[in-house]
C-alpha cells in the first residue's frame, strides 16, 4: 500500500514538472518578457540591465530551474497587463471559481444520480425517455448557449435572477470571499451553477444508468431476489451501492474539468473568477497568467487523481489485495 | 500490394456495382430502420449543402463591407411587424442580412470543424500507428503524452494553443490568421482519442499473418503501416471522426463566442451568437436566436449520426 502511494506520488510530481517545463517554455520563449514589461521609450541600457536583473542571460537549464523553484513558492512573476503579481491576481479570484465549481458539482450529483437510477429501473416509462432525450440535448448544446437561454428566460423575460456578477460577498478570513451567505449572492450563483452543472449531470445520469443496468444483471442481485428481499432493498442496498464506486471516480475526475469549463460560464455571466482572468490573458497574450493558470489546473488534476486513486484503494477491497500482492 | 491483404470470402460475385452493394448493405438497412437517424442524416446533408452553396443561396455577402449599410442595422425579421421584406431573418448591428450571415457562418463553422477533425485525425492516426507498431520506448513516450493531455479538457488545450499561436504570429492580421489558428487549436486538442484507438488496433493487427508476410517480402515499416495496417484500423476511426466533428464545431463556436476565434468581420456561428448576446437586453432577440438554433440543430444532427454509426459499426451490438 505504501509502495503504491509513493509510486503514485512520484508519477504526480513527474507530471507537474513536465507541465512546469511547458509553462517555462511559454513564459521564456514566446514574446520577449523584457519588451512586455517596459514601455516603448525605455532606453536600451535600461533594457539590458533589466535583462541581467531578471536572469534572462543565464543558461536555459538554470532559468528553467529558477522558474520551477519560483513556481513552487507560488511566485509567477508580474502580469503584463495588470502590472501586479500573478499569484495575487489569481488568489483574489480563486474563491469565486471554486465556489461556483463546488455548487455545480453538488447540483449535478443531487440531480444526476436519482435520474440515472430512475431511467435504469423504469426503462420503458415515458419519464425515463424524457430524461434520456434531455441528456442528449444536454450533451449537444454548447455550454454558452445554455447560459444565454437561461439569461433570456430568467433575467430578461421573467426578471427573477440577476444575469451577471456575484452579488454581495462576505469576507471570511484574510482572503476568502463568499457569496453563499448573502441573498443576492445566492440568487446570482443559481444560473451559472446550473449552466456549469448541466453537462456533468447528463454525464452522471448516463453513467449511473449504464452501471446500474450492468449490476442488475449480476448473480448476487438474482440471489438477493431469490432470498425474498424487497425490490427496494435489492435496488438500493445491493445495486446502487455497487454502482457508486465508478461514479465517485468520474465525479472526482470531473471536478477538475468543471473548474476548467467555468471559463465559458464565467464569461457568459461575467462571473469574476479565474476563468475570466485566464481568458483575458489569452486575448492579451499575458503569458505569466497563462503559465500560472496552466500549472494551477495541472496541480488540481494531479491532486484529484491522487485522491481518487487512494479512495479507490480504500473503498474496493479487491484492489487493496492486488496492490499488496504486486 | 493489395493482394496481400486478407480479404473476406465473398459470397456474391464481385462484378456488382457499387450502388448495388450499398443498396443491400446492412449499414443502409440500419440507417433506414430508425426515423431519428434518417432525419438527422437529412438535416446534416441540408446543412452541408447550404454551407457549400452559401454564395448562391445568400442574398448578400456578409463578408463584403460594401454590400452592408449601417442604415439597415437592427431590422427585425420579415415575418415580424415592422420587419423589412428584404431581410428574411432581420439584420445585425452592422446592417448585415442575418440569413446570409448564418449561411456564411455555417460555411465557416463546418470548414473549420472538418479541417480541425482532419488535422487531429492525421496527427492521432500517425502517432497511434507508430506507437502501436514500434512499441517499447517510443510507445510509452507517445502514450504518456496522450495520458497527460487527456486529463485536460479539450477547450482548455484549444484556448492555450490559440494564445500561444497568437503570440507567435504577433503583428499579423487577425483576420487572415484566425482560420488557421482555430484549425490548429482544434486539431491539437482532439488527436488523443484517435491515437489510443489506432494504437490498440495496430497492436492486434501487427501480429496477423498478412503483416508478417508483408514484412517477409521486405516492405518498409512506413509502407506496411500506410498500405496494410491503416486500412484495417479505419473503422473505429470513422466513428470517432463523426463524433469529433460535433465536438470540433462546438469548440470553434465556443472559442469564437469567447472572443478568441473568428473576428466579427468574418463571423462564424459562434461569433454571431457573441454579437447577438449584447442585444439580448435591448429586445433585438433575433440576432442571438437564429444562429443559436442553427448551431444547436447542426450539432444535434451530427451527434445523432455519430451515435448511429457507432452502434451500426459495433459488431457486438449486431
Amino acid at each position: 500500500m505504501i509502495a503504491f502511494i509513493i509510486r503514485r506520488l512520484f508519477a504526480s510530481i513527474g507530471v507537474l514538472i513536465a507541465v512546469g517545463l511547458i509553462a517555462f517554455v511559454l513564459f521564456r520563449y514566446i514574446g520577449d518578457p523584457v519588451n512586455q514589461m517596459v514601455g516603448i521609450e525605455t532606453p536600451e541600457s535600461e533594457r539590458v540591465a533589466l535583462r541581467q536583473q531578471l536572469g534572462l542571460n543565464d543558461p536555459a537549464p538554470v532559468q528553467a530551474l529558477r522558474f520551477l523553484a519560483n513556481a513552487a513558492r507560488l511566485d509567477f512573476g508580474i502580469s503584463y497587463q495588470f502590472k501586479q503579481p500573478v499569484s495575487e491576481l489569481i488568489g483574489a479570484r480563486m474563491p469565486a471559481t471554486l465556489e461556483l465549481a463546488f455548487v455545480a458539482s453538488i447540483m449535478s450529483l443531487v440531480a444526476g444520480i436519482p435520474m440515472g437510477v430512475y431511467t435504469a429501473l423504469h426503462r420503458r416509462s415515458a419519464l425515463a425517455k424524457l430524461f434520456e432525450a434531455l441528456s442528449l440535448v444536454g450533451i449537444s448544446l454548447p455550454t454558452f448557449l445554455i447560459g444565454i437561454l437561461l439569461i433570456y428566460l430568467f433575467a430578461v423575460t421573467l426578471g427573477w435572477l440577476p444575469s451577471f456578477g456575484r452579488g454581495d460577498v462576505v469576507h471570511i478570513g484574510s482572503w476568502w470571499t463568499t457569496g453563499l451567505l448573502t441573498k443576492s449572492g445566492l440568487k446570482s450563483i443559481i444560473m451559472p451553477a446550473i449552466t456549469l452543472a448541466l453537462f456533468q449531470m447528463t454525464l452522471i445520469m448516463r453513467l449511473v444508468r449504464a452501471e446500474m443496468l450492468e449490476v442488475l444483471r449480476a448473480d448476487y442481485i438474482r440471489f438477493a431476489r431469490a432470498r425474498g428481499l424487497s425490490e427496494r432493498k435489492v435496488h438500493f442496498r445491493h445495486a446502487l451501492k455497487n454502482t457508486l464506486v465508478p461514479v465517485i471516480t468520474v465525479v472526482g475526475l470531473q471536478l477538475g474539468s468543471i473548474v476548467a469549463f467555468s471559463i465559458i460560464t464565467e464569461t457568459v455571466f461575467s462571473w469574476p473568477g479565474m476563468g475570466q482572468l485566464f481568458l483575458q490573458s489569452v486575448q492579451n497574450v499575458d503569458i505569466p497568467i497563462m503559465a500560472a493558470y496552466l500549472l494551477f489546473i495541472a496541480f488540481l488534476f494531479v491532486i484529484i487523481n491522487l485522491v481518487v486513486d487512494l479512495l479507490y484503494a480504500a473503498v474496493d477491497p479487491r484492489l487493496r489485495v492486488a496492490i499488496h500482492g504486486a | 500490394m493489395s493482394e496481400i491483404t486478407v480479404e473476406l470470402p465473398k459470397s456474391e460475385p464481385t462484378s456488382r456495382s457499387f450502388l448495388g452493394r450499398v443498396k443491400d448493405s446492412d449499414l443502409l438497412a440500419s440507417f433506414l430502420s430508425s426515423k431519428v437517424t434518417v432525419v438527422a442524416g437529412a438535416l446534416t446533408l441540408i446543412f452541408f449543402l447550404a454551407a457549400v452553396f452559401a454564395p448562391l443561396i445568400a442574398p448578400t455577402n456578409p463578408f463584403d463591407p460594401a454590400s452592408n449599410f449601417l442604415i439597415d442595422s437592427l431590422n427585425p425579421p420579415r415575418f415580424v411587424t415592422g420587419g423589412d421584406p428584404r431581410f428574411l431573418l432581420g439584420t445585425d448591428d452592422q446592417g448585415r442580412d442575418l440569413w446570409s450571415a448564418i449561411l456564411y457562418g455555417l460555411r465557416v463553422s463546418l470548414l473549420i470543424g472538418v479541417f480541425g477533425v482532419l488535422l487531429g485525425g492525421a496527427i492521432g492516426i500517425t502517432l497511434g500507428l507508430i506507437a502501436g507498431y514500434a512499441g517499447g520506448r517510443i510507445d510509452s513516450i507517445i502514450m504518456r503524452i496522450a495520458d497527460v493531455q487527456l486529463t485536460f479538457p479539450a477547450i482548455l488545450i484549444a484556448l492555450l494553443v490559440d494564445g500561444v499561436v497568437q503570440a507567435l504570429l504577433k503583428g499579423q492580421n487577425r483576420e487572415q490568421t484566425a482560420f488557421g489558428i482555430l484549425v490548429i487549436s482544434i486539431g491539437l486538442s482532439f488527436w488523443v482519442q484517435y491515437a489510443r484507438t489506432v494504437r490498440g488496433s495496430t497492436l492486434v493487427e501487427k501480429n496477423r499473418d498478412y503483416v508478417q508476410a508483408a514484412r517477409l517480402i521486405g516492405l518498409s515499416p512506413a509502407r506496411i503501416l500506410a498500405r496494410h495496417i491503416l486500412p484495417n484500423v479505419m473503422g473505429p476511426v470513422l466513428v470517432i471522426a463523426t463524433i469529433n466533428l460535433a465536438l470540433a464545431i462546438i469548440t470553434e463556436a465556443t472559442l469564437s463566442f469567447l472572443g478568441v476565434g473568428l473576428p466579427p468581420t468574418q463571423p462564424s456561428l459562434g461569433t454571431l451568437i457573441r454579437i447577438g448576446q449584447n442585444f439580448l437586453f435591448s429586445g433585438e432577440w433575433w440576432i442571438v436566436t437564429f444562429p443559436s438554433i442553427t448551431l444547436a440543430a447542426l450539432v444535434l444532427a451530427v451527434n445523432l449520426l455519430g451515435d448511429w454509426l457507432r452502434d451500426a459499426l459495433n459488431p457486438r451490438l449486431k
